[in-house]
C-alpha cells in the first residue's frame, strides 16, 4: 500500500498533484492525504521532502527516512535517480530482498529529533495556527524563529514560504540553498545504497 | 486579565481559549484554566492528568499568587512551548524524548489525516500490509 501525504498549506495546493496521480487502475490505488499542520514531520522527524519510509506488516519502520523520487523529473537538480529506489522497493515487496542491504542497521539510520528540532516545530505549530487565523505577520515571525532553531529543517524554512508570500522556487529559496550547501551541508540526505 | 489561546500539539490535543495574566514575558493561568486548556491539574503530588502524575521540582517557580506559569508547566512536562504574548496565543509541542522513544524503537507512529474529500485515514488501518509512506509537497 502506498500512502502519500502532502505537507502543504492547504488541500488546494496539493490538489493538482493528487488529481494527476489519481489511480486509473485498481493496482494503482493508493491513499493520498493532506497534512497542513505537518503532523508527519513532527511524528517522523521529517526535515525535507520528498522523504519516504518503508513500514512492514507489523507496523515497524524497516527502512528509515530516505529520499526517493518516483520519476527522474528533477534528476538534473537533485542528482538522485528514481530507478534504484524503485528496484529496491519492488524486491522488498516481493520478498526477494530485505528492506536494507546487509551491513545497514535501521536503528542506526533513523535520525531522532533534538530539543531544538521540537522547539522549532512548536514555533511552526503556533505560526500555522496564526496563519489560519489570518494573522500573517505574526505567523511569519514564528516560522522565521523555527528556521533559526532548526536550519536543516526545510519543511519549515522552505515549506512556510507559500504562507509568507515567498516563491518557494524563487530567488529567496535559491539564495538559502546556496548558502546552506556552500557551508558543506547536504540539502537531501538519501540512504547510502540509493544514492545515484 | 486577558485571554490566551493554547494549542495542544499532542495527539488528541485541542485548542482552548482561557483567561490569563501576562506579566514580564510570562503567562500565568489559574489552576482551573490550566486544566481546562491542557487537562493537567496541579496537585500536591505534581502535575496530574488522569492517573499520570509528573513530579514538580520547583513548585515555587511554577505557581505564585498570580497563577501557574505556563512556561514552567511546559518545562516540567519536558515539552516545547512557543508563546506569543502579543497575539495571545501559545503552542505546546511534543518533546524530543517522547518522539525519540517510538522512532528509536522503530515503531511507525500512527497518524490520522484527511484526504482531499475530507475523509480520515489512519496508518493502523493498513496493518498486515507493507506500506510505502511518502511525504511530499507542492513546494
Amino acid at each position: 500500500m502506498v500512502i502519500t501525504a502532502a505537507l502543504d498549506k492547504s488541500a488546494e495546493d496539493a490538489r493538482p498533484w493528487i488529481e494527476a496521480a489519481r489511480p486509473t487502475t485498481p493496482a494503482a490505488a493508493h491513499v493520498a492525504l493532506v497534512d497542513t499542520r505537518h503532523l508527519l514531520a513532527d511524528l517522523y522527524n521529517i526535515v525535507n521532502v520528498p522523504t519516504v519510509f518503508w513500514i512492514d506488516e507489523r507496523g515497524r519502520i524497516v527502512r528509515p527516512a530516505d529520499v526517493a523520487f518516483g520519476t527522474d523529473t528533477f534528476k538534473a537538480i537533485t542528482g538522485l535517480e528514481s530507478a534504484r529506489h524503485l528496484a529496491a522497493l519492488r524486491a522488498w515487496v516481493k520478498g526477494e530482498a530485505p528492506a536494507l542491504p546487509a551491513g545497514l542497521v535501521a536503528r542506526e539510520l533513523q535520525s531522532l529529533p533534538t530539543a531544538a528540532d521540537q522547539q522549532a516545530r512548536a514555533e511552526f505549530g503556533l505560526g500555522e495556527w496564526l496563519y489560519q487565523q489570518g494573522r500573517r505577520e505574526a505567523a511569519a515571525r514564528h516560522f522565521h524563529r523555527g528556521g533559526e532553531l532548526a536550519p536543516h529543517d526545510f519543511t519549515i524554512r522552505r515549506g512556510t514560504m507559500p504562507m509568507r508570500g515567498v516563491d518557494p522556487m524563487g530567488p529567496e529559496f535559491r539564495a538559502m540553498l546556496q548558502d546552506w550547501v556552500g557551508k558543506g551541508n547536504p540539502y537531501y540526505r538519501p540512504l547510502a545504497d540509493t544514492k545515484g | 486579565m486577558t485571554e490566551l489561546t493554547i494549542i495542544d500539539g499532542a495527539a488528541g490535543g485541542g485548542t482552548a481559549t482561557v483567561p490569563a495574566r501576562l506579566e514580564a514575558g510570562a503567562v500565568r493561568l489559574s489552576r482551573g484554566a490550566l486544566e481546562q486548556a491542557l487537562g493537567w491539574a496541579l496537585r500536591p503530588e505534581g502535575l496530574c492528568r488522569g492517573t499520570v502524575c509528573v513530579p514538580v521540582r520547583h513548585a515555587a517557580a511554577l505557581e505564585t499568587s498570580h497563577g501557574v506559569d505556563l512556561a514552567a508547566v511546559a518545562a516540567a512536562l519536558d515539552r516545547p512551548l512557543a508563546l506569543d504574548a502579543g497575539e495571545g496565543a501559545a503552542y505546546l509541542g511534543v518533546g524530543a524524548d517522547e518522539r525519540a522513544r517510538s522512532l528509536g524503537a522503530l515503531e511507525a507512529p500512527d497518524f490520522t489525516l484527511p484526504d482531499l474529500e475530507g475523509r480520515s485515514h489512519s496508518l493502523v488501518e493498513h496493518r498486515g500490509k507493507k506500506v510505502l509512506l511518502v511525504a511530499y509537497a507542492s513546494w
